[in-house]
């Protein structure tokens, strides 16, 4: 494979909304292109997790490296950048792009435009790649090819009319897509001179061969005994190995050099050190300037992971920094609830990424997991001229110190068909957001923009857009700054104790309702007592709703003979059984999962 | 003074004239031709069984069902026959039947004296005809009433007379009725338990599935003309299952009104006369060793327990001159000394006067506070229990919440060590 050439090498990437066929298309390609036989594919080779596959979503960054023989008679290096889907990822989306010289935008040919779609295009323009349009998932009774192209011309103003109508599911016409692909995106450029400049998109920790960076060679080459440098972080190590990408697997080669996609394993142990972003030099003889683009990744979510049985907290810890090896975005800190004893603080780049995490924690390392509500990340002026940057509601100062709190907004795009609009809208307010505007695609879809409070939005806001729009709603968000706001903490007594692990960050405008919704859910989860217990929330100290859990239910008085003697034992099993998943506080147990319960509150 | 162990005998009539709605016990109707086949296998079972108890003496007998009494009475002096040949039962053993008032008792209550027995279960429930029916009984309370008087003419001294309460559509009032009508009567004992619903049985279908709790919904209302009336009244019909309130407030005025009338409350829902405590159901709540006989049957043997074959084709096909016995007994389950701990608290609480520290070192060969000292004191602080002298007893709020109290008991794996 040596020697290609720079004009035979595509860098691209598939761009679409969510379920518009990306990672089908992938798969075409890389079928088409004859890397694998058609055997040898599994569907959506792309997706590596468990969870990817079964979510039907794309997490990490993934690439290949294919041989594509056009039309032409030539060869073409084909590398394949697959990018996340999901708006927790913007960022590492962003620097998958910036490893690209062009972009296909797949749009499904029922949906047309979706919020994700156009976020997506602005994303690619506005890192100069060169994006053409496919129409795919023709072969659907409500494929309308003809209006979807149409659309794409009117709304995003791309050449639309001769884009090709595709089946990425049954592989029609995916040959035009590879045709187009040598066709309409550019050759990468770049000096194979100059200094080394290569950009991190991705990096995986491999337990053999340390952190693997995935990285797309800018200026200059690199090769196994390179020492490089990663200009942000500062870390240094000596190149053991460079290679491209296969199909799921890594192929060593000899050199990588301006304009190709590839990774490098240097004996890195900490993926840290290898931040999405960075710029990887040669130490001896370094570039003048990183790349543009550079953002250390921060953490939008926080939520308390608590080990269900606090005797698996060491499991815990090591599972957390099993999948921070893979994770650079993943944060985690230790702290304790006098509610649920040990657990760790951890950030997350939004509420998918929470969910996954959770998931994979509980699935892959077999662990039972306590969730505290999410939080975004609070501003606290105190009245001292101190500032703190708060992740647990837990350690919010006393009222009187504070001067004022800022919380973070999001401005946000909602793509819904005009007869929900009005549905939508009214779930925005209730939602403390401020309406900025209404753009029509057509006649039967719009774009609202509404600035949205990041705490409004974290938890079930998703499901309620979803519920609201039966379904038609797609929404995109971006972190738009910190907003001076009327904040409390409310609080969760039960049986007059507060328990910090239901505490929470709320609007006061939203805290009485939030309140009430709270203390009704946990009436539900808690069980009876020998005692009445009151569910009190408070706003500093003072009760704003309340509910109760009444005494213990009395037992029907059952008879006992000789053959009920085995059934008996068997109730009283099941009832004890019952009390093993639960939190004691002060006198009461709580069930773990009422914990989570109280997240979801907008159930319809 | 004779060195040998005592045992109960339980044995199993499965058959019945129809098989009341809340009833979860193993019995159905049956033509008489199988009632006879059943009687001849039972009889087989306990000529083959006896033997292998020859250690034993046989100190309470307990004819149960089904209804025992639909049999013709011939069929009971046989039977009695058999246990008195192939068992050596004790001098003055308490020997019960349990009869049902609708199936005419007059002529078969004397047979029952000539063959031994010497104390009668009535099975009244109710002294409301309405109830009666809602239940599917098949009597009438007047039944009853010549029932229990031709058990006195025949000379029967010690009768027991079963009731129930919290029947879906039942008053205090009514409650109060039927107890002012049995205390009348003076028998020497009376069980007055509340209804249970168990799933498979019509009542459970209907309030089960109804979504209202086990007996203890509040009367929100089943949804009527949904689910499933095995033909009976129509379902609109069925009223309401009590509150919660309503049953605790029917248990109060049982425990008051027969404690008032002269009868000891001797366990959560027996009471008797003095002299009259029913030693059969005692045992199995100290841990007394049992063995059952016929279709279903549960035993207590040897530290094990099994429970007979219960499918009557099955049953009737062991030949109890072969492999028989082991056929009939299906898997044995060994006791463990944990679950024997269990037992003895969950089971022993029952009793009014609780149990004795004294009787679980003995049994055990540990004070009761090694293993339980723990949960005894969480109990007592919480008013659930309460020790005085040797004995640790239920309090009434105790026996409220039992289940609460008594699953406290159950140990850990390895924590009676």
């Amino acid at each position: 494979m040596a020697n290609i050439e720079q004009k035979n090498i595509r860098n691209f990437c598939i761009i679409a909304h969510v379920d518009h066929g990306k990672s089908t298309l992938a798969d075409r390609i890389i079928e088409k292109t004859g890397l694998l036989t058609q055997r040898e594919m599994q569907d959506q080779i792309l997706d590596n997790m468990d969870i990817e596959r079964e979510r039907g979503i794309t997490i990490k960054a993934q690439t290949v490296r294919t041989v594509y023989t056009a039309a032409d008679g030539q060869e073409y290096i084909f590398n394949l950048i697959d990018t996340p889907g999901h708006v927790d990822f913007n960022y590492e989306v962003s620097r998958s792009l910036a490893a690209c010289d062009g972009a296909v935008l797949v749009v499904d040919a029922a949906q047309g435009i979706e919020a994700q779609t156009l976020a997506n295009v602005y994303m690619a323009l506005d890192h100069d790649l060169d994006v053409f349009p496919v129409i795919n998932k023709i072969d659907l009774p409500s494929a309308d090819p003809e209006r979807v192209a149409e659309e794409i011309e009117d709304v995003i103003g791309l050449e639309a009319h001769d884009a090709p109508r595709i089946s990425a599911k049954t592989g029609l016409n995916v040959d035009a897509v590879l045709e187009a692909i040598v066709q309409k995106i550019p050759a990468p450029k770049g000096e194979k001179e100059a200094p080394l400049k290569a950009l991190i998109f991705d990096s995986l920790y491999d337990p053999y061969k340390g952190v693997i960076i995935f990285c797309r060679i800018k200026e200059g080459r690199v090769e196994k005994g390179t020492s490089i440098r990663m200009m942000a972080t500062g870390a240094e190590a000596d190149v053991v190995e460079v290679g491209y990408f296969g199909a799921g697997q890594f192929i060593p080669c000899e050199e990588l050099s301006a304009g190709t996609v590839g990774y490098i394993t240097a004996s890195i142990k900490n993926v840290k050190d290898t931040q999405v972003g960075d710029t990887v030099t040669d130490r001896m003889n370094p570039c003048d300037a990183p790349l543009p683009g550079y953002k250390k990744v921060t953490s939008m979510v926080y939520c308390g992971l608590y080990p269900a049985d606090s005797a698996k907290y060491p499991d815990l810890r090591d599972a957390l920094e099993k999948l921070q090896l893979n994770d650079a975005s993943l944060f985690f800190e230790p702290e304790t609830s006098l509610a649920l004893g040990f657990g760790f603080r951890c950030g997350f780049l939004g509420l998918l990424h929470l969910e996954i995490i959770q998931e994979r924690l509980e699935r892959e390392y077999n662990l039972d997991l306590v969730t505290t509500a999410p939080g975004v990340i609070y501003h606290v002026f105190k009245k001292n001229g101190e500032r703190i940057e708060l992740t647990n509601p837990s350690n919010l100062p006393d009222p009187s110190e504070i001067d004022y709190m800022e919380e973070p907004i999001v401005s946000a795009e909602i793509m819904v068909t005009t007869e929900f609009v009005g549905a939508i809208m009214t779930l925005c307010q209730e939602r403390r957001g401020v309406y900025l505007g209404m753009e029509y695609m057509e006649e039967t879809r719009a774009l609202l923009k509404y600035e949205l409070p990041l705490n409004e939005i974290i938890y079930d806001f998703f499901d309620a857009l979803k519920s609201r729009s039966r379904g038609y709603a797609s929404f995109d968000y971006d972190l738009k700054g910190y907003q001076r706001s009327e904040l409390v903490k409310l609080d969760i007594l039960v049986n007059k104790e507060e328990v910090d692990a239901l505490s929470f960050i709320v609007h006061a405008a939203s805290a009485y309702e939030r309140g009430r919704r709270m203390c009704e859910k946990l009436k539900e989860e808690i069980p009876r007592h020998l005692f009445e217990i009151p569910i009190q929330a408070a706003v500093g100290g003072k009760i704003i709703a309340r509910e109760t859990v009444k005494a213990m239910r009395k037992d029907v008085l059952a008879k006992c003979y000789g053959g009920d003697i085995s059934r008996k034992r068997k109730l009283l099993e099941k009832q004890k059984e019952g009390k093993k998943r639960m939190r004691q506080i002060g006198n009461v147990e709580i069930p773990q999962k009422a914990f989570m319960s109280v997240l979801k509150l907008d159930d319809e | 003074m004779d060195h040998k162990k005592s045992l109960e005998l339980y044995i199993h009539i499965p058959f019945c004239a129809q098989k009341c709605l809340y009833c979860d016990f193993l019995s159905f109707e049956a033509e008489k031709r199988l009632q006879v086949e059943y009687m001849d296998q039972l009889r087989s079972e306990i000529l083959s069984s006896g033997p292998w108890y020859e250690d034993c003496r046989v100190e309470t007998i307990f004819i149960g069902g089904g209804t025992p009494s639909l049999l013709e009475p011939e069929q009971i002096t046989l039977l009695m026959q058999a246990v008195k040949k192939s068992f050596s039962v004790a001098e003055g053993a308490e020997i019960t039947i349990e009869a049902n008032p609708g199936t005419r008792l007059s002529k078969k209550l004397p047979v029952y004296l000539a063959a031994g027995i010497n104390r009668l279960s009535l099975g009244l429930q109710s002294a409301n005809n309405e109830e009666l029916k809602r239940l599917g009984r098949i009597h009438t309370f007047e039944d009853f009433l010549k029932g229990f008087q031709s058990a006195r003419m025949a000379g029967f001294t010690n009768i027991n007379v079963d009731l129930m309460s919290a029947i879906p559509g039942q008053s205090l009032e009514s409650w109060k009725n039927t107890l002012k009508k049995v205390i009348m009567l003076k028998p020497e004992h009376i069980s007055a338990y509340s209804l249970i619903l168990e799933e498979g049985t019509a009542f459970g279908r209907h309030y089960l599935e109804n979504g209202q709790g086990n007996g203890q919904a509040a009367a929100q209302g089943a949804d009527p003309g949904q689910g499933d009336g095995a033909g009976l009244d129509p379902l609109s019909q069925w009223p309401d299952l009590l509150g919660e309130e309503e049953e605790r407030q029917m248990y109060y005025l049982t425990r008051s009104l027969l404690e008032e009338a002269g009868y000891h409350s001797y366990e959560i829902s027996n009471y008797a006369r003095s002299g009259f405590t029913c030693r059969h159901n005692i045992g199995y709540w100290t841990g007394k060793e049992y063995l059952g006989i016929g279709l279903g049957a549960s035993s207590y043997v040897n530290g094990r327990r099994f429970c007979n074959e219960s499918d009557l084709d099955q049953y009737q096909k062991l030949d109890f001159s072969l492999d028989g016995l082991e056929q009939l007994h299906g898997e044995i389950h060994v006791q463990s000394r944990k679950e024997q701990m269990e037992e003895f608290m969950f089971l022993g609480l029952r009793m009014t006067e609780g149990i004795s520290a004294a009787a679980f070192t003995r049994e055990f060969g540990v004070h009761v506070d090694s293993i339980y000292g723990d949960v005894l004191r969480k109990l007592t602080e919480e008013g659930l229990l309460v020790r005085n002298g040797r004995y640790i007893a239920l309090t009434q709020w105790g026996i409220d919440v039992s289940n609460y109290v008594l699953s406290e008991f159950l140990l850990e794996t390895g924590s009676e060590d």
